[in-house]
């Protein structure tokens, strides 16, 4: 059997523990599908795998027990989910053309969430268009609200919904649930002054605690929608560890070129011997100094005036090991 | 006897009502609701005669108009007082037949209740009522049982038709809006019958306090206070006195809606407050709007428009509560203990 590895991995197969043997991996940017694909995702599974599914954990599916040779039917098979997911494809029945940046995962976010700020599969699906394919090991994640429910401080690129609360003291009748919420549920950044409430803006989080549970809606949600966006949180082997936040009140326009531009700081940067030219983006970032990833990454981006920039990031987590 | 108007003949209506009073309406507020992206339709002071939402229930009833969520009544300085200038001039507003039933009650709460409220009078002296009618019941409306599904006491009466609509103006110093408009032999259209029933028992009574049908509401409701913000016949207020932060010796006192849901509504001096268990809260509510209003004024508080049952963040419904106030009675048994 000759199979060339490095090719079968960059189309989304996997080399597995049994020999001869593989699995695809299928992407759903925003871990959001049309019930409708479930049906062919069964039949490859029961015609070309062993007639299971595994449901990644980073909301993908992977269809183990592949035979090598069955790869490019695999490839034909995965066509009409390719397209329904609107996955950027250089070529036809060719199956997915890289794996590095990897699948973009959401919470289930605005479509359905109360609590989320904006719509995560909507803005996942737009990421995925913007940087898919590529073979730099990307990992980005949304969710929702600042419950994080997506896990996104976990990624290298952790987008977190956020609402600007607007008060109309008009529609204020000091019942007291925002400041009770805000307290008991979020980051107690609410206080009443002459009977309505005074908004802290530098403690608020943007969560719409304050919102949600105003019965008058004298507490509204700003028009803008306005994101949290957290970097370099990983896990691992050597220093796994939370991502920190880089920009609060950040737009989706400014997230989307702050990612595109990592990609030409990582070919720059990243390590010449990396196993299979693989790098997470943090340890890059630890060998370059953070200054230095912020001139690439703010590379003409114009943010609002709203935008609160951390000037400075220091992450923590355990240290196994010091690169270099 | 109507008329029939075309779109662009209603809107004409709309707007020289506009050159002589401001008009309320049903407006939507893009994004204006709890969650995102979700709208709200509540009152606002209509620019367009095209804002007016005409297809569905309002969120939030006309009462504001009439009961400002929080309104400023006079401001004071060391020796002085201020009354503060009435929030607005002569007014039409845009509401359904339930709310024009819940007009009445807000008169005989604020008006016919021992003495006149001055400032409920004064924005009550400034207003005409158009009623919206109801060809079609919404889901959760019981206004055909509460008695309040033909609209009385309003100065005109749209109902939209398609492409047209018929217009009854029961104002005779309107009537000069209409000259030159084709007159229709047609009556406006009413709620003939809702989907939801309610039934409230004859012999309902304070004994009802000690039964167990309470005591669901007492882990279900979180006590927000939606359901009386949104009702048309909540009339509770309570006042702020508060004093300006740069200098402290000038302030005002306003009147804010209260609830009785909501903590803090029983508080008296002393620390003591009543009514602790959320479930006894539901119970003086629904007394007050089945029964004790009943007492004094002869008909029910409640006018059956189901807007509680639309806002209730844990999905708990009015009319489902009243419909348990039979089982209740007979339980608890209708003489005194």
């Amino acid at each position: 059997m000759d199979i060339n590895t490095k090719k079968l991995k960059k189309n989304a197969f996997r080399v597995t523990k049994q020999r001869g043997y593989t699995a695809s991996r299928v992407r759903i940017p925003g871990g959001h599908l049309k019930a409708e694909l479930l049906p062919q995702l069964q039949e490859i599974a029961e015609t070309y795998g062993n007639g299971t599914l595994h449901i990644t954990s980073r909301q993908g599916f992977e269809i183990p027990g592949i035979p090598y040779e069955k790869m490019q039917e695999v490839n034909e098979k995965l066509q009409p989910i390719i397209e329904a997911t609107d996955i950027n494809q250089p070529e036809r029945d060719k199956g997915y053309s890289a794996s590095g940046t990897r699948n973009i995962t959401a919470c289930v976010g605005a479509r359905v969430c109360p609590y989320g700020c904006y719509d995560t599969t909507a803005f996942a699906q737009k990421i995925e268009k913007e940087i898919f394919p590529h073979d730099l090991h990307f990992k980005v994640a949304l969710t929702g609200c600042p419950n994080d429910c997506a896990k996104v401080r976990m990624h290298d690129f952790g987008i977190m919904g956020m609402t600007e609360p607007q008060l109309d003291p008009s529609r204020c009748v000091d019942c007291g649930a925002c400041v009770k919420y805000c307290r008991t549920k979020s980051v107690d950044a609410l206080k009443t002054v002459n009977n309505k409430p005074v908004r802290d803006t530098e403690k608020c989080i943007g969560c719409g605690e304050c919102v949600i549970n105003c019965p008058t809606r004298a507490w509204t949600r700003s028009k803008e929608k306005y994101y949290r966006l957290v970097l370099m949180g990983r896990t691992g082997k050597r220093n796994p560890r939370l991502a920190e936040d880089f920009i609060k009140w950040v737009d989706e326009k400014s997230i989307i070129q702050i990612i595109k531009n990592t990609y030409p700081f990582v070919t720059e940067y990243i390590a010449k011997d990396a196993p299979g030219g693989k790098e997470h983006i943090g340890y890059i970032i630890d060998r370059t100094g953070f200054e230095e990833y912020k001139k690439w990454a703010l590379k003409d981006v114009e943010l609002s005036p709203k935008a609160e920039v951390n000037q400075r990031l220091y992450w923590k987590g355990p240290k196994y090991h010091t690169y270099g | 006897m109507g008329y029939t108007l075309s779109k662009e003949q209603f809107e004409t209506l709309v707007n020289r009502l506009s050159e002589q009073y401001q008009v309320f309406a049903p407006v939507k507020f893009v994004g204006g609701n709890t969650f995102t992206d979700v709208d709200v339709i509540r009152y606002d002071q209509v620019k367009n005669p095209e804002e007016i939402v005409l297809d569905q229930k309002s969120d939030y009833s006309f009462k504001e108009v009439l009961l400002p969520l929080s309104e400023t009544l006079f401001y004071y300085t060391e020796e002085q007082t201020k009354e503060a200038d009435i929030p607005r001039g002569e007014a039409v507003v845009f509401l359904r037949s339930c709310e024009m039933h819940a007009v009445k009650v807000l008169d005989d709460i604020y008006l016919n209740n021992k003495f006149e409220d001055y400032y409920y009078k004064r924005l009550r002296d400034k207003i005409k009522f158009i009623v919206i009618a109801c060809p079609e019941s919404f889901d959760s409306c019981f206004c055909v049982d509460m008695g309040t599904n033909k609209p009385e006491g309003q100065d005109m009466i749209i109902e939209q038709q398609g492409d047209q609509f018929l217009v009854v103006n029961e104002n005779p110093q309107w009537e000069a809006y209409f000259e030159g408009y084709a007159k229709v032999d047609q009556a406006p259209s009413y709620a003939k019958e809702n989907k939801v029933k309610v039934h409230i028992p004859e012999n309902l009574n304070p004994n009802i306090a000690k039964s167990s049908i309470w005591e669901e509401y007492d882990t279900r409701c979180i006590a927000c206070g939606r359901c009386n913000f949104v009702c048309p016949t909540c009339t509770c207020f309570t006042m702020q006195d508060i004093l300006y932060s740069d200098n402290g010796k000038a302030g005002e006192r306003r009147r804010v809606q209260a609830s009785c849901m909501v903590d803090g509504f029983t508080d008296v001096a002393g620390g003591g407050s009543y009514r602790k268990k959320f479930g006894e809260r539901m119970r003086f509510k629904m007394m007050h709007k089945v029964y004790d209003f009943r007492k004094r004024f002869g008909y029910n508080m409640c006018v059956g428009c189901g807007r509680c049952d639309d806002v209730c963040p844990e999905y708990i419904s009015f009319s489902a509560n009243i419909n348990k106030l039979e089982e209740g009675m007979k339980e608890v048994g209708e003489e005194h203990a």
